[in-house]
């Protein structure tokens, strides 16, 4: 066991993917935050899950957050092996938000990826499975959108 | 012998089992395709009883949001209630009184076994075996009554608040609740006595269903499903939080008694020995209790700083983990609930492949899931 701190796994990252590793985002955060391109998501994923001193084994939480300029998904990943965790965060744009899908490396992400398109109408390109998970499939609109303008009525039926 | 059975014609069917059926514990629905009594894909449609509790918190201040937090998982709610309130805590660097803690720690456990409780007797329930439901039951009374006694609760308890609980225990708490721990404690034995080791019960769960202990991490199974699989991974010991620190407690792994290592008798076994080991943490606590206030002094309205947090409580069915996102207001920004049933589900499809249809009753009850906390 030998668990690294943030500002290390970050220098790691940073060395392996030079700029598409963007900041380390430690300020009133817990824990710190690695922010990555998008689109090199899935390569930072396996690296952090096959290289033997970080092996983050265990996606614990894979959530969509809307900071009304841009969207941003963010991953609380732990280790088993070296007990040591860390937070991935991916910012994207608001027209069209899609990221590659990380459900391969971490199994454990598709149902939560289903429920950050549900909601929040992030698309995650080469998922196993990406439909709606909570709301029915014909809803309108993504309702942990900041701007999500309520539906008056469902079939109609008074909302 | 005139028709050998290969001879005969087959053709896949698509059922539905659930929305509504007992055994699915909710509004829980399995697409089934089956082969005859094989079932060769079974995909849960979850979502049915969903609240938008997430998008309710981002409306409330922190300490509105409590008894949204007892609808999640209502078997636990102590566990829910205690898990937000430390994790806003984390979030707005409130400590809660040392009593406070002692207090969420004797609610927490007190409630793992009565929700434990309710896992054992539904579960050997959709196994056939009515009686030991009444047991649990009767069991959890006990606890719902020291509940209602601390704060007039027996079900939604909304006792925890942001900097400690809603009041102290009344005089006589303490000691029922000692009752209550000598009065328990040999009842294990009895479960185990009456259904545990019954040879019909044995033998639905055991070699059932088996997820490898490497799985079981990819997957993000948490809790006693994880330590089902073999994995000692449990937060009250492995990234310790509140009080939990001063307890002697063992963490409860599946060992393949019965079967094969990850199979559902390993996980039922699980929560029947977390049960002892939540009585032991149980009488240290009410030994050790100090004196003093069970409130912090916090503003009912107050914002914490800028920043994000992400913090996980071992609840009775796994992880539950709140990642709040503050803007600075009184309000959460974002406050993604993650529920240990909502991600064990995901595993569900794989798992499931080739069973025969009995069998999926008896990994939904495995898994002790809850609908609210899925659905949220």
């Amino acid at each position: 066991m030998n668990p690294l701190n943030a500002q290390a796994i970050f220098d790691t990252l940073k060395g392996k993917f030079g700029d598409s590793v963007v900041e380390l985002q430690s300020e009133g955060c817990s824990p710190a935050y690695v922010v990555v391109a998008p689109g090199s998501i899935k390569e930072v994923a396996r690296f952090l899950k096959d290289a033997p001193a970080l092996s983050f084994d265990s996606l614990m939480c894979l959530s969509g957050v809307d900071y009304k300029d841009n969207f941003a998904v963010t991953y609380h990943v732990y280790s088993m092996a070296n007990r040591h965790s860390v937070g991935l965060k991916a910012m994207l744009p608001r027209e069209n938000p899609s990221l590659p899908s990380v459900d391969d490396v971490w199994p454990a992400a598709n149902f939560q990826e289903r429920e950050a398109y549900d909601l929040l109408g992030i698309v995650f390109e080469g998922s196993k499975d990406l439909r709606r998970i909570l709301l029915p499939p014909d809803w309108e609109g993504h309702p942990l959108r900041k701007d999500y303008k309520y539906p008056e009525s469902y079939h109609g039926i008074k909302v | 012998m005139t028709a050998r059975p290969e001879a005969l014609p087959t053709q896949e069917m698509t059922i539905n089992m659930g929305p509504q059926h007992p055994s699915t514990h909710g509004v829980l629905r399995v697409i089934l395709t089956t082969d005859g009594e094989v079932v060769t894909r079974a995909v849960p449609d979850v979502g049915y009883l969903h609240l938008g509790l997430e998008k309710i918190a981002e409306r409330l201040n922190y300490s509105q949001f409590m008894p949204f937090t007892d609808r999640l998982d209502y078997l636990a709610g102590m566990n829910c209630n205690c898990a937000w309130a430390w994790a806003v805590e984390k979030l707005a660097k409130i400590e809660a009184p040392e009593r406070a803690e002692y207090l969420r720690v004797i609610v927490s456990e007190l409630n793992r076994i009565s929700s434990h409780l309710i896992s054992f007797g539904s579960f050997t329930a959709d196994m056939g075996a009515f009686t030991p439901f009444l047991y649990g039951i009767r069991e959890r009374e006990k606890v719902n009554d020291l509940f209602e006694m601390l704060c007039g609760q027996r079900l939604t308890y909304n006792y925890a608040r942001i900097g400690g609980v809603s009041g102290d225990a009344p005089p006589g708490f303490l000691e029922k609740t000692r009752e209550f721990l000598d009065y328990f404690e040999p009842k294990i034995d009895e479960y185990n006595n009456l259904i545990s080791y019954n040879k019909i019960f044995v033998q639905r769960l055991a070699n059932v269903a088996v997820i490898s202990a490497e799985e079981a991490v990819a997957y993000g199974l948490t809790g006693p499903n994880l330590r089902g699989s073999g994995v000692a991974f449990d937060l009250r010991k492995d990234e310790p939080y509140s009080v939990y620190p001063k307890f002697d407690f063992n963490v409860c792994v599946g060992s393949g008694e019965r079967g094969q290592l990850g199979d559902c008798f390993d996980r039922y076994m699980v929560r029947i020995n977390e049960m002892r080991e939540s009585v032991k943490i149980l009488r240290q606590a009410v030994d050790q209790i100090p004196e003093g206030p069970v409130m912090a002094k916090v503003p009912r309205v107050f914002k914490p700083p800028v920043g994000e947090v992400y913090f996980r409580a071992e609840n009775p069915r796994g992880e539950n983990g709140y990642y709040l996102v503050s803007d600075g207001s009184a309000n959460p920004y974002r406050a993604k609930i993650r529920a240990g049933s909502f991600v064990t589900m995901n595993i569900f499809e794989k798992v499931t492949r080739g069973l025969l249809i009995a069998d999926i009753v008896a990994v939904i009850g495995s898994f002790d899931i809850i609908l609210p906390e899925i659905d949220r």
